[in-house]
C-alpha cells in the first residue's frame, strides 16, 4: 500500500498556495507535516483526502483507504459518546467500537453527552474516530489541540500502533509528538505565494529605491 | 445509510431537534386563519384546501435550513463526504428523515386540522392521501436549496426563495387535488402529477444536491 502525491498544486479560496509538492509513504511510515500558519496544511491534507481538487498533479492511493480528522471532530452534542462512535463505525461498515474506547480511555465517558464533554474529551473522541473507521491511510489535521500531554501521548502510541499494523499516517502538527521514524516536510519551500510576493517587493524596490 | 437515518432521526427528536416545531407552526397558522378570515364556514370551507396546502409547505420550509447546516458546521459533512458513504445517499438519507419528521406528521395530524377550517367532508381522505404524495417532493426539492446554501451565514432566507419557486407545481397540483375531491370533479390527473412531479424530484436531485455539496465543502 502507498500513498504518493506527485507535483502537488493546491488552491485555498481560488488562489494557488502550494505547489510542486512531492512525496510517498509506504505501509508503516508517517509524515508530519510543518510549516507556518496559512502556508497551506490544511489545504494539502483537505485535497489529499479528496474534499477539493487539486489544482495540478495527482494523488494516488488505494481507494477507500483515507480516513480524515478534521479541526472539527464531528461529534453530534445530543448523542453520547457511544452512539457518536456507533454512527462512525456503521458509516464505515465496521462494528468494534472497543479498540477506539481502549485508545483514549473513553470507557467511563460511554454513556455520556459529547455536549456534556470538555473540549479535550471532545477532541479524544474525535481521534478515536479514527480506530472505528477501519482505514489505513489516516490524515490529522492538528490532532493534538485542546489535549493534555497525557493524551497526547495516548494519542502517539494509537499513531504507531497503527504504524506497527502496516498503516500511514499524515499529520501537520506544531507539537513534537515522539514518533521516531516518522520524517517531516516543511511546507514553506512549496509556498506558491511566497513567490509572488518576492516578485512584488523586488519590483517595488527597483522602482522607488 | 442506515445508521445515518437513526442517527438524523435520534437527533431530531432529542431536544434542540426542531422535530414538533413544523407541526406547532402548521397548528398556529390554520388557528389563524379563520380569525383572520371571518367566521364564514362556507368561505373557509372553499378556501381550506389551499390554506392547508400552504400551510403544510412554509411547515416543511422552517426546519430546512438545518438539514445541511448542522452537519458542516461540527464538520460531520466532511467527514461523511470521506466516508464510504455516496454523497447522493447520504442526500437522499437525510432528505427521507426530514421527510419523516417534518412531511409525515404535518400529512398525518392535516385533516385533523381541516376541521378547524371547515374542509367539506369528501375532502379529507385526498387531503391526506395528496400530502402523502406530494410532501415528499417537498422535503427533497428542499435538501436541493440547503445543499445549495450550506456554509453560507444566514442562508436561510436565500434557501427560502430559492426553494419556494420550485414548490409551485406541488402546491398548485396538491391543492388542486383536494379543491377538485371537494367540488366531486375527477382528479386522477392532477394526482398524476403530484405523483410524477415527487417521483422526478427523488430521481434527479440527490445528484444535483451532492455536486452542489461537494462543490460548498472545497
Amino acid at each position: 500500500m502507498e500513498l504518493r502525491v506527485t507535483d502537488l498544486s493546491c488552491r485555498r479560496g481560488g488562489i494557488l498556495v502550494l505547489k510542486g509538492v512531492n512525496f510517498a509513504l509506504r505501509s508503516g511510515q508517517a509524515l508530519v507535516l510543518r510549516g507556518p500558519n496559512g502556508v497551506g496544511k490544511t489545504t494539502l491534507l483537505r485535497t489529499i483526502a479528496g474534499l477539493q481538487p487539486a489544482a495540478s498533479g495527482d494523488v494516488t492511493s488505494p481507494d477507500d483507504a483515507i480516513a480524515y480528522a478534521g479541526h472539527a471532530d464531528g461529534l453530534k452534542a445530543a448523542l453520547t459518546v457511544r452512539d457518536n462512535l456507533n454512527f462512525w463505525a456503521s458509516a464505515y461498515g465496521t462494528k468494534d467500537i472497543t479498540p477506539a474506547l481502549q485508545a483514549f480511555d473513553l470507557a467511563p465517558l460511554l454513556d455520556r453527552q459529547a455536549q456534556d464533554l470538555s473540549a479535550g474529551q471532545k477532541r479524544r473522541l474525535g481521534l478515536a474516530r479514527m480506530v472505528v473507521t477501519g482505514r489505513s491511510i489516516w490524515i490529522f489535521d492538528e490532532p493534538t489541540v485542546s489535549l493534555d500531554t497525557h493524551n497526547t501521548q495516548l494519542f502517539a502510541d494509537m499513531v504507531r500502533k497503527h504504524l506497527t499494523n502496516g498503516g500511514i499516517a499524515l499529520l501537520a502538527t506544531h507539537i513534537n509528538l515522539g514518533l521516531p521514524d516518522a520524517e517531516s516536510l516543511d511546507l514553506s519551500s512549496f509556498r506558491a505565494l511566497a513567490e509572488s510576493q518576492a516578485e512584488t517587493d523586488d519590483a517595488f524596490l527597483a522602482e522607488g529605491f | 445509510m442506515r445508521a445515518l437515518l437513526r442517527r438524523d432521526l435520534a437527533l431530531a427528536v432529542r431536544a434542540g431537534g426542531g422535530f414538533g416545531l413544523s407541526l406547532a407552526f402548521f397548528l398556529i397558522l390554520v388557528t389563524l386563519v379563520p380569525f383572520g378570515v371571518g367566521p364564514q364556514s362556507e368561505l373557509l370551507g372553499r378556501i381550506a384546501p389551499g390554506i392547508l396546502w400552504v400551510g403544510a409547505l412554509l411547515a416543511c420550509l422552517l426546519s430546512l435550513d438545518r438539514l445541511f447546516q448542522l452537519d458542516w458546521e461540527d464538520g460531520s459533512l466532511d467527514l461523511l463526504a470521506v466516508s464510504p458513504l455516496p454523497m447522493e445517499g447520504v442526500v437522499a438519507t437525510k432528505a427521507l428523515a426530514h421527510w419523516l419528521t417534518t412531511g409525515l406528521p404535518l400529512t398525518i395530524a392535516a385533516p385533523l386540522f381541516g376541521v378547524l377550517l371547515n374542509l367539506p367532508i369528501p375532502g379529507y381522505l385526498w387531503l391526506f392521501l395528496s400530502l402523502l404524495i406530494g410532501t415528499p417532493a417537498l422535503s427533497v426539492i428542499g435538501s436541493f436549496g440547503a445543499a445549495l446554501t450550506v456554509g453560507l451565514k444566514r442562508g436561510g432566507l436565500l434557501l427560502s426563495l430559492l426553494v419556494l419557486p420550485l414548490y409551485v407545481p406541488t402546491l398548485i397540483f396538491g391543492a388542486e387535488v383536494v379543491r377538485r375531491a371537494v367540488d366531486g370533479m375527477t382528479l386522477l390527473t392532477s394526482l398524476a402529477m403530484l405523483g410524477g412531479i415527487t417521483m422526478a424530484a427523488w430521481a434527479l436531485l440527490p445528484f444535483a444536491a451532492a455536486a452542489a455539496i461537494r462543490i460548498n465543502l472545497r
